[in-house]
């Protein structure tokens, strides 16, 4: 709970125009609207490809945004508020990678109807460390600050029918602790014990933070709405939404 | 309490009084502290003062924002950030219905009815009479609760001038638009925003405009160094500048900017910055400047076609306009519960918490130096969280209010102010939020 917003006050994040894909389904009911959003390696296409029509089928308005080039975490934040606060009804926010430590900030100023953050990369030095392990040709410039480059393998797993996916991305960081939610929004984390870019351990510790356990889908790369079996993880999540939703009305 | 059987006993539920932005964001924040609520609404739809439709509104086709965007919006639900810096008021009419859909509030607003009366019964419980607005069969509901955000810029306070006028006097409250000066000869009378801008509304339309005030001024422009006023202020209370630091600073800025006006024959101020409600207006100085506006003194009597001003000249304006505010008004509770004096001045912990009462609060009774919607919200967000307390921590709640009850008035509410009733309300915005957030903390820690 930050009061004092001297940021916010004195110096407003610069608008830029945000990119939104959207997928509707033929009537949303009551269901409130889910945003995903990437980490700032994707773009909103990583969603729009499996999840948001899969979302869509199930009744329920899905959005994905894009993370403006070269943003900082306090923009990043920015544009994620921005979007929910311009859709008509409270938003479930699902952030997968880095887009989860940004929806998990975004969730400090902005009460979404649910949250649920997907192989969360919320300890930045858990992340580097399995980089470095794993991919240590890739990780060593992110360490001195450059880009952190990724390899297939880290992210997909060997059944996955997607050509190879080369990305690379400055870690989005901040010394910032992660705020309490406000309004104390249902939570969910999700991820693989065989994602090589989030270790166990740190699932472990962002789920307690939020008051549970990870919900996981093993044999899963971290890219859990590309990789071969993106249906697991999404049908959970709004299996989990749904029982939410009832459960509060 | 003898329970009569025509009182709906609504339980746990807490009534709001009013769906301006105040009553929108109690109905938010009670229902996300897991509260029902029920909020009665006079007119038929959200908004309060900024729906001009509404026949109490004191907006008038002209009206922007004079808090900037940042320091105006709700800080959980911004506005769109590609909006300009000072909205229009129909943009924030819009914000505040987005706001009510977004978070599906108007299903427990009861539109087009108004509250008649509210007692309390007793137990911390309140006895709710409303009655469809304007009139019909009364109806009396009983609710654990009672959270009062009827808004106090609609009831007219109008100046008591000896003598009669031939010409027409309305209040800023009826006026509306530029066609009412179209090529008259007006008189405004009043310094606050409402009076500097519709002085300057008059100066493009009239044919001859006198602005009468009572005192001396600080006017701030709507922008310094590039940047809106109030965020540049914003940058010096961050720094925690002492007020004579800052009133120092305000005297070099105003004079490298605006410069002196009393040249202009606006009377010198008689206080120092800070210490009546920002005027937020550059149009004022410049229309001086042009001569379009004749600045004078405050009006002492009416004599048939003239006006006659305390330096002894005499004008004859066919139109006088009052901008001379509002009263605060609550006209369902016996002022005593309010802790009201014989001036109408009510006394409430931090402008909020009524002190006998602890079911009663009131959200938005503020005056400040940037928007009143963000002050407002965390407001709601404690009186909730209070009345959360009271019922799962009993000990605790009581241990909160002994705490409370030791703050000083000065640390949450500026003292040094010019003792007009409109400066009753005046916070620092930064000081007064800090105040709400330790009564946050206090509350914090008993989880
Ligand atoms: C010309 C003008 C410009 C302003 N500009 C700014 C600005 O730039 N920035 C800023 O922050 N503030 C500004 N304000 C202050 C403005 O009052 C607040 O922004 C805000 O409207 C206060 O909201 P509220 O809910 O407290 O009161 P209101 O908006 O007045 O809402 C009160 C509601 O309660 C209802 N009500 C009252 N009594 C009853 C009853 N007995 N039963 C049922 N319903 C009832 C009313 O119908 C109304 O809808 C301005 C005010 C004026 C007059
Ligand atoms: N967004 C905008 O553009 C905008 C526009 C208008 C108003 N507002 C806000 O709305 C609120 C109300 O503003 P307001 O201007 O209508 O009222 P106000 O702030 O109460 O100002 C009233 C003015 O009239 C003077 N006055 C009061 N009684 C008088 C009397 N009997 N004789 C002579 N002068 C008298 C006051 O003088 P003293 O200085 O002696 O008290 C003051 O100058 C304020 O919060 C204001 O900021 C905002």
């Amino acid at each position: 709970m930050t009061i004092l917003r001297f940021d916010d006050w004195t110096d407003p994040v610069r608008p830029v125009k945000r990119d939104v894909i959207a997928k509707l389904p033929e009537d949303a009911g009551e269901n409130p609207p889910v945003l995903f959003v990437p980490g700032p390696g994707h773009g909103a296409t990583a969603f729009a490809e499996h999840w948001l029509p899969h979302a869509a089928g199930r009744g329920f308005a899905a959005y994905a945004l894009t993370p403006r080039d070269g943003g900082k975490l306090r923009e990043h934040v920015h544009d994620v508020v921005q979007t929910a606060a311009s859709l008509p009804r409270q938003v479930v926010l699902v952030g997968h990678g880095e887009g989860a430590l940004v929806v998990a900030h975004a969730l400090g100023r902005y009460p979404a109807r649910a949250a649920v953050l997907a192989a969360p990369v919320l300890d930045r030095w858990a992340t580097m460390g399995t980089a470095l392990r794993v991919n240590p040709l890739g990780a060593i410039p992110a360490v001195f600050g450059g880009r952190l480059r990724w390899s297939r393998r880290q992210l997909l797993s060997a059944g996955a029918p997607v050509e190879a996916y080369g990305r690379s991305s400055r870690l989005v960081t901040s010394r910032k602790p992660v705020p309490k939610p406000v309004g104390d929004p249902p939570a969910l984390v999700i991820g693989s014990p065989d994602d090589r870019v989030v270790p166990r351990k740190s699932l472990d510790r962002t789920a307690a933070r939020l008051g549970g356990a990870p919900l996981l889908f093993p044999g899963m790369g971290h890219d859990l709405m590309l990789d071969a079996a993106w249906t697991d993880p999404i049908e959970a999540i709004l299996d989990w939404l749904t029982k939410e939703l009832s459960a509060a009305s | 309490m003898q329970d009569t059987p025509d009182i709906a006993d609504r339980h746990d539920a807490i009534c709001v009084i009013g769906a301006g932005a105040g009553g929108l964001v109690a109905i938010k924040n009670l229902r996300e502290h897991g509260f029902a609520v029920d909020c009665y609404e006079r007119e038929t739809s959200v908004g309060g003062a900024w729906n001009w439709r509404h026949d109490r509104s004191p907006m008038y086709a002209s009206t922007h924002l004079i808090s900037s965007r940042p320091l105006t919006e709700f800080p959980d639900f911004p506005m769109p950030d590609d909006w300009p810096d000072y909205p229009h008021h129909t943009q924030v009419l819009s914000y505040l219905e987005r706001y009510a859909e977004h978070f599906g509030l108007g299903a427990h607003i009861w539109f087009g009815t108004e509250v008649v009366s509210a007692v309390p019964v007793g137990d911390g419980r309140w006895d709710v009479t409303t009655r469809s607005t304007g009139g019909g069969a009364e109806r009396v509901q009983r609710y654990a609760g009672l959270v009062v955000a009827n808004g106090h810029n609609w009831d007219p306070a109008k100046p008591e001038i000896p003598g009669e006028f031939r010409g027409q006097v309305i209040h800023a409250a009826a006026y509306q638009d530029t066609a009412q000066l179209r090529n008259r000869k007006v008189l405004v009378i009043g310094g606050g925003n409402t009076g500097c801008d519709i002085a300057v509304e008059a100066a493009q339309q009239a044919a001859t405009v006198w602005h009468s005030t009572r005192r001396g001024y600080w006017y701030a422009p709507k922008y310094l160094f590039g940047r809106p006023s109030d965020q540049v202020n914003d940058r010096l209370l961050r720094l925690r500048l002492p007020l004579p630091v800052r009133q120092w600073l305000y005297r070099r800025t105003v004079g490298l900017t605006v410069g002196d006006l009393t040249r202009f024959g606006l009377p010198a101020p008689d206080h120092k910055p800070y210490e009546t409600h920002p005027i937020v207006n550059s149009q004022l100085p410049f229309y001086l400047a042009h001569g379009r506006i004749t600045a004078v003194p405050d009006v002492t009597r009416f004599d048939g076609a003239a006006v006659e001003l305390a330096d002894g000249r005499r004008v004859e304006p066919d139109l006088v306009i009052t901008a001379t505010g509002y009263r605060a008004r609550f006209e369902f509770l016996a002022p005593e519960i309010l802790d009201t004096d014989a001036d109408g001045r009510p006394d409430l912990h931090l402008h909020a918490f009524a002190r006998k009462h602890p079911t009663l609060a009131v959200v938005g009774l503020l005056q400040g130096d940037a928007g009143v919607f963000p002050l407002a919200h965390w407001q709601s967000v404690a009186i909730a969280r209070w009345l959360r307390l009271r019922t799962t921590d009993p000990v605790r709640a009581a241990a909160v209010q002994q705490k409370e009850s030791t703050r000083p008035v000065g640390g949450w509410s500026r003292t040094k102010v010019v003792h007009t009733r409109r400066h009753w309300f005046e916070v620092d915005h930064v000081n007064y939020l800090r105040s709400v957030e330790g009564l946050l903390r206090e509350m914090e820690t008993s989880k």
